[in-house]
């Protein structure tokens, strides 16, 4: 693991694209910070953090574009995966070495609130736990990257879907008030899902009585709960969209409250996305 | 050592490789000996754990690749069709990486990649950038790699491709060196490479292994089944009749050729008996004269040919086949196995 850490982290940082994703982090940290610092002298730094959460849709596919499509456009990961590491290890490697490169900007933000203390009584402590939730938000949107690049040998096509999955996930408190909140149309919308699923199954098992059977029965399911409590259904979708709201769970940091909850929601989304990442190496090789 | 047993991998409905099974012992050199597109790259790449097989099992020392491997790919070093490097790293930086990879114990890294960058003769590039080296050193490049860590089985697809005369030669000494302390096991779709490299051929067409054996013994296959055509005029009859008198004539098949006056005659014999004196004084008795006679002896090249394209001709029968071939003789893939073996 170490071999493909310190690989990994050489190559970000001989190359233009660490450099690039680290200049584009402190240069918006800057313009926010002389904005609400400097001009108006607002005291909480926590302000300017939650004003830049959309820098990451910029930085990241920037990132992690070639983590792994790269590998696999020039074969190397023929090396990788044929040496005595397991699949696993190699992914935590390359992803720990992302984490070094963010970190190298989050070490700088760390000064921030320190160079506004000589000037004024500020809290430090909302103030860095901004910085964590900050870090955090990096850290699981960069584990979405690795992801995304694992699935194409394309840098183009997984920063593209990178940016859109991102760029989805930002606006997800839009897109969520886009859907009803009523019961029976939740309840459609489950349906149709459903339906959506049986068709999806289908087309991978071509087998027509397996695919009709879980239709029936997952319409079925929906129905009957449907007639028994029909309250269930009530925001069901905002409830299921909101699991992808990222940087929704970030403005609890932001107020300056130390989220628990969201720490857990944060390493949950990491460890989510390395397994699947894991998966999706693992998988290519039976196909 | 490496046990193949029952190895498929069908993708989709093209079947890649089909049902392989084979053993690889120690301390011998094993060539895959196949046209392209045969499943030598699939294969290597199954036995390395690089893709999964759709059935069957490798084992590496007992280690089942797929159940255990980490430790059966410990016992691996494994070169690519396409070496597998890092164009940003110079040499020594990739070394030092593979090195790393395969978990070589620090304090022997140093004087192990020092070794191993001397007996392929990189030692003059390790600060250079791989990306500015030409192909033959980062065949070389990749080949180190594979060697690095002294792996018990040195697997080389293709190691060879896009070398020049002299560094193929060179590679080719380096193989035969590596025997003393590995099983190797090489690909190649240039017979005169496995033949003068080899101790054991395994000729692979369409996912399944076709012959397996000594490069002497193939030879010695060969060497047996020599054959004498002869364009001969005559009555059809009488002269299988007196050809059968010569001893040493095992078959003799006769058959008219439209547009050419006298008989097609091939006559096979048994090893190693130059019969064609013997027939030319029957056949001037019998006042048959003989219009052309050619002695053939069939090739390891060409039982190459013949094995790798049985498939696709599987019903005819072997003699018929064999006369059919001549005319084609130089076939394209032919030309392109004369024209490497020069080389």
């Amino acid at each position: 693991m170490t071999a493909v850490y310190k690989r990994e982290l050489r190559s970000y940082l001989t190359s233009m694209t660490g450099y690039l994703f680290i200049f584009f982090i402190l240069l918006l940290t800057g313009i926010y910070f002389s904005a609400y610092q400097l001009d108006i002298a607002y005291p909480k730094f926590e302000y300017t953090l939650s004003a830049m959460t959309f820098v990451f849709l910029i930085c990241v596919p920037i990132l992690t574009m070639r983590t792994l499509a790269e590998e696999r456009k020039q074969k190397t990961d023929q090396l990788l995966l044929t040496s005595p590491v397991s699949v696993g290890k190699i992914i935590m490697g390359k992803y720990l070495a992302l984490v070094t490169v963010f970190a190298i900007p989050m070490a700088i933000i760390c000064f921030y609130p320190l160079v506004m203390s000589k000037f004024g009584d500020i809290s430090f402590g909302s103030a860095y736990t901004a910085v964590l939730g900050f870090f955090l938000l990096g850290c699981a949107n960069l584990a979405i990257g690795v992801f995304i690049s694992s699935l194409t040998e394309s840098q183009v096509i997984a920063a593209v879907l990178t940016f859109v999955f991102l760029f989805a996930f930002f606006m997800m408190n839009g897109i969520s008030s886009f859907f009803s909140e009523g019961a029976l149309s939740t309840c459609i919308t489950f349906g149709l899902l459903i339906l959506a699923a049986a068709i999806i199954i289908y087309s991978m098992i071509k087998n027509f009585l397996i695919s009709a059977l879980i239709c029936v029965i997952g319409e079925a399911a929906l129905a009957v709960v449907y007639v028994i409590n029909s309250s269930f259904f009530a925001g069901g979708i905002q409830k299921v969209l909101q699991i992808f709201n990222l940087s929704g769970h970030f403005d609890n940091f932001a107020n300056g409250i130390f989220d628990i909850n969201g720490i857990v929601y944060y390493l949950s989304v990491i460890a989510v996305c390395v397994f699947l990442t894991v998966q999706s190496i693992v998988k290519r090789r039976w196909n | 050592m490496i046990e193949v047993k029952n190895l498929v991998k069908k993708y989709g409905d093209h079947t890649a490789v089909d049902h392989l099974s084979f053993q690889i012992e120690k301390g011998k050199i094993y060539g895959f000996l196949g046209p392209n597109g045969a499943g030598k790259s699939t294969t290597m790449n199954m036995i390395t754990g690089y893709i999964a097989s759709t059935e069957g099992t490798v084992s590496i020392d007992g280690h089942d690749i797929l159940e255990e491997p980490e430790k059966a790919k410990k016992c691996i070093g494994y070169l690519p069709e396409q070496p597998p490097l890092y164009f940003d790293m110079t040499v020594l930086e990739y070394m030092k990486f593979a090195a790393d990879l395969k978990k070589i114990p620090k304090d022997k890294k140093k004087a192990m990649i020092e070794e191993v960058m001397d007996m392929v003769k990189i030692t003059d590039m390790k600060n250079r950038l791989i990306k500015n080296l030409s192909k033959g050193y980062r065949q070389r490049v990749g080949l180190a790699q594979a060697i690095l860590g002294y792996p018990e089985v040195i697997i080389l697809d293709e190691p060879t491709v896009g070398l020049d005369p002299k560094q193929i030669i060179e590679i080719r000494d380096l193989i035969k060196s590596l025997k003393k302390k590995h099983t190797v096991i090489l690909s190649s779709h240039i017979l005169s490479e496995v033949s003068a490299v080899c101790d054991y051929v395994l000729i692979i067409s369409h996912g399944k292994l076709v012959a397996s054996d000594t490069p002497d013994n193939l030879s010695k296959l060969a060497a047996g089944a020599n054959n004498i055509n002869l364009l001969a005029k005559g009555e059809k009859d009488n002269i299988r009749q007196h050809l059968l008198e010569i001893p040493g004539v095992k078959e003799i098949t006769i058959d008219k050729k439209t547009g050419v006056e006298g008989w097609n005659i091939t006559v096979s014999t048994e090893e190693n008996r130059d019969i064609r004196e013997e027939i030319f004084y029957k056949m001037a008795e019998n006042h048959c004269p003989i219009l052309e006679m050619q002695s053939r002896k069939v090739s390891l090249e060409e039982i190459f040919l013949e094995l790798t394209e049985e498939d696709q001709t599987t019903s005819e029968d072997k003699n018929t086949e064999q006369e059919e071939a001549d005319p084609q003789e130089p076939t394209e893939s032919e030309k392109g196995e004369n024209h490497d073996s020069s080389l």
